[in-house]
């Protein structure tokens, strides 16, 4: 897009966020790139009709990658083609290659079961077992025969998600006592205890208030070190707060059969697109003019 | 946003009329039903508690109402709830979470089985009996014996065993589900910890009340050979009886005593009934759930 070159930079500011805390932030980030996933041609359909059309993209070790677009954009939908979540719905397909440390992900030795075990996943509504607190951390090491060092477990991973305090003397109390913010943070410790490679998050914050956004957000600074996060979100600040890298997907609209699919528009670092997006439609989106 | 005072608080006459007609409507419809009951009760206990003494449970049935009593009836009841308990439950449960969890809709065969059990609840009970008396008792050649009395009730409350399960699996949030496989678990591991627990409360409450309906019906233990005079403690292959048998054979004696036994008999069934039903209105506020 070569008109970016003459656009003035503060039309592509956005509100909450500055330019100097976002260079800080890219200073900040991880130096070395290591690809853990390779997308490439992804095509993700219910009932054959594409949800989201040939998305290639490259996912760094120890990177927080936000996705980012309109509702109907298939980003949702992306996210789930990470830990086979979709294979729950009868009738989706995915097509293309998903390459996690080299190995294609829908490959037909591949167990799905495998792949959610490395591949954690918190969804959009925090979503509790009807258990103890100290249960619903515990279920994942128990499913995975993990029998030894239980406590211990629990404790490192509430310890993890910044919930132990709050929880550590009521941890046979139901988890359905607890608060919103604090029913996440215990759907991320759960994700935690079985020491997974990724974490994806499916709008982990939309249904939490702002201090428990806040502590989400925290949070996941502090993961990075140790785990690779994938995060959708539709509140652009918080990508432009959490995420080293962001993608931006939109929807086409077929004016013949009126049929609406997912793309992936822009793809880079975050301060790139909220400052300096290659893309009008990217930029359109970012500075609130669509969506 | 002004709204003229005189406006607020100003109803049309025939409004309140109608409103207070329909309240005095559903108050009578309330009172039929109350009423009937409540002159039942008092009318058996009127009639019975005279007979409602100890030779009632300790003694067979005799020629001499002075002298008989309900004892085999009572334990036949007894026995064939227990056998039905044991072989309705794993049938209609296993069958709910085949359906609710495993068939694919799309397949003609489990429409067809859902079609069946649907029509088979409104199918009415003398039929089960002809049934039980073609195959079980003639066809397999069980004879006329307990068994095969608990085996047609079993036929009979399976639909309602399954129907019931069902909803109380439908119940199960989808999002328990999804969470559980996040983690890494088998759909087995997800049935057996995370939606069967949680299911528990409403598949207890419905095979309880399908229970106390078994409990109550006569026409087909009549079909499979329950005898209306069995003097002897029942056994699982012996000939039997079973408390609505023996009221309905009291009943139609011409002795005004053999009458004043028969609610005594009432009483009994009555009292059994109650108080499953207490206990699965117990079992429901206990461990009712909020997701």
């Amino acid at each position: 897009m070569p008109d970016m070159e003459s656009a003035p930079p503060a039309a592509v500011r956005i509100a909450g966020v500055d330019d100097k805390a976002l260079a800080e932030r890219q200073e900040a980030g991880p130096t070395r790139r290591d690809v853990l996933f390779d997308v490439a041609g992804l095509t993700a359909s219910y009932s054959d009709v594409p949800a989201l059309r040939d998305v290639s993209l490259e996912i760094y070790k120890n990177y927080i990658t936000a996705f980012i677009g309109p509702s109907g954009c298939g980003k949702s939908t992306f996210i789930r083609c990470f830990n086979r979540m979709n294979d729950l719905i009868p009738t989706a397909k995915v097509e293309g290659t998903i390459l996690y440390h080299g190995l294609d992900l829908y490959g037909p030795e591949v167990d799905s079961v495998e792949v959610r075990k490395r591949i954690g996943m918190v969804f959009q509504k925090p979503n509790p077992f009807p258990k103890s607190i100290y249960d619903n951390v515990a279920f994942g090491p128990r499913v995975l025969g993990w029998k030894e060092g239980l406590d211990e477990r629990v404790e490192q991973a509430l310890r993890q998600a910044a919930l132990w305090n709050e929880v550590k003397n009521r941890l046979k109390a139901s988890a359905y006592s607890l608060s919103g913010g604090q029913q996440q943070r215990l759907c991320i410790a759960r994700c935690l205890a079985v020491e997974p490679d990724v974490i994806l998050m499916d709008e982990p914050a939309s249904a939490l208030d702002p201090i428990s956004t806040t502590s989400i957000e925290d949070l996941m600074h502090g993961l990075k070190r140790d785990y690779t996060i994938v995060i959708v979100t539709h509140n652009m600040q918080q990508a432009a707060r959490v995420a080293d890298m962001t993608a931006f997907f939109s929807v086409e609209v077929d004016e013949e059969s009126d049929r609406r699919t997912g793309i992936l528009v822009e793809y880079d670092e975050t301060p790139t697109i909220f400052t300096n997006p290659g893309d009008k439609r990217t930029e359109d989106y970012v500075t609130g003019r669509f969506g | 946003m002004s709204v003229p005072a005189a406006a607020v608080g100003r109803r049309p006459r025939g409004d309140k009329i109608r409103g207070r007609a329909f309240y005095v409507l559903l108050l009578v419809s309330v009172s039929v039903g109350f009423v009937l009951l409540g002159t039942l009760l008092v009318d058996v206990l009127q009639k019975g508690i005279g007979y409602l003494d100890p030779i009632l449970f300790t003694e067979p049935a005799s020629a001499n109402p002075d002298r008989a009593g309900a004892r085999p009836a009572i334990l036949g009841t007894i026995y064939m709830m227990l056998i039905l308990l044991v072989v309705v439950v794993p049938l209609g449960v296993g069958t709910a979470i085949y359906l609710e969890e495993y068939a694919n809709r799309e397949r003609w065969y489990n429409r067809l089985l859902e079609l069946n059990i649907q029509n088979l609840a409104a199918v009415p009970s003398i039929v089960y009996g002809i049934l039980g008396l073609a195959f079980l008792v003639r066809g397999l050649g069980l004879g006329r014996v307990l068994l095969a009395g608990a085996l047609i009730l079993t036929l009979l409350v399976l639909p309602t065993v399954i129907v019931a399960s069902r909803e109380a699996i439908r119940a199960v949030p989808d999002s328990i589900r999804q969470g559980a496989y996040a983690l890494g678990a088998t759909q087995w591991q997800v049935v057996a910890r995370q939606v069967l627990p949680a299911a528990v409360p409403g598949i207890a409450t419905g095979s309880i009340l399908a229970l106390a309906r078994a409990i109550g019906e006569t026409a087909p233990l009549l079909l499979v050979g329950a005898l209306t005079y069995v003097a002897v403690d029942p056994t699982l292959l012996g000939s039997f009886t079973a408390l609505p048998v023996q009221i309905y054979q009291w009943i139609a004696r011409p002795q005004d005593e053999f009458r004043l036994l028969a609610a005594a008999g009432i009483i009994v069934l009555l009292a059994i009934l109650l108080t499953m039903n207490a206990f699965a209105i117990w079992l429901r506020n206990r461990y009712q759930k909020r997701w």
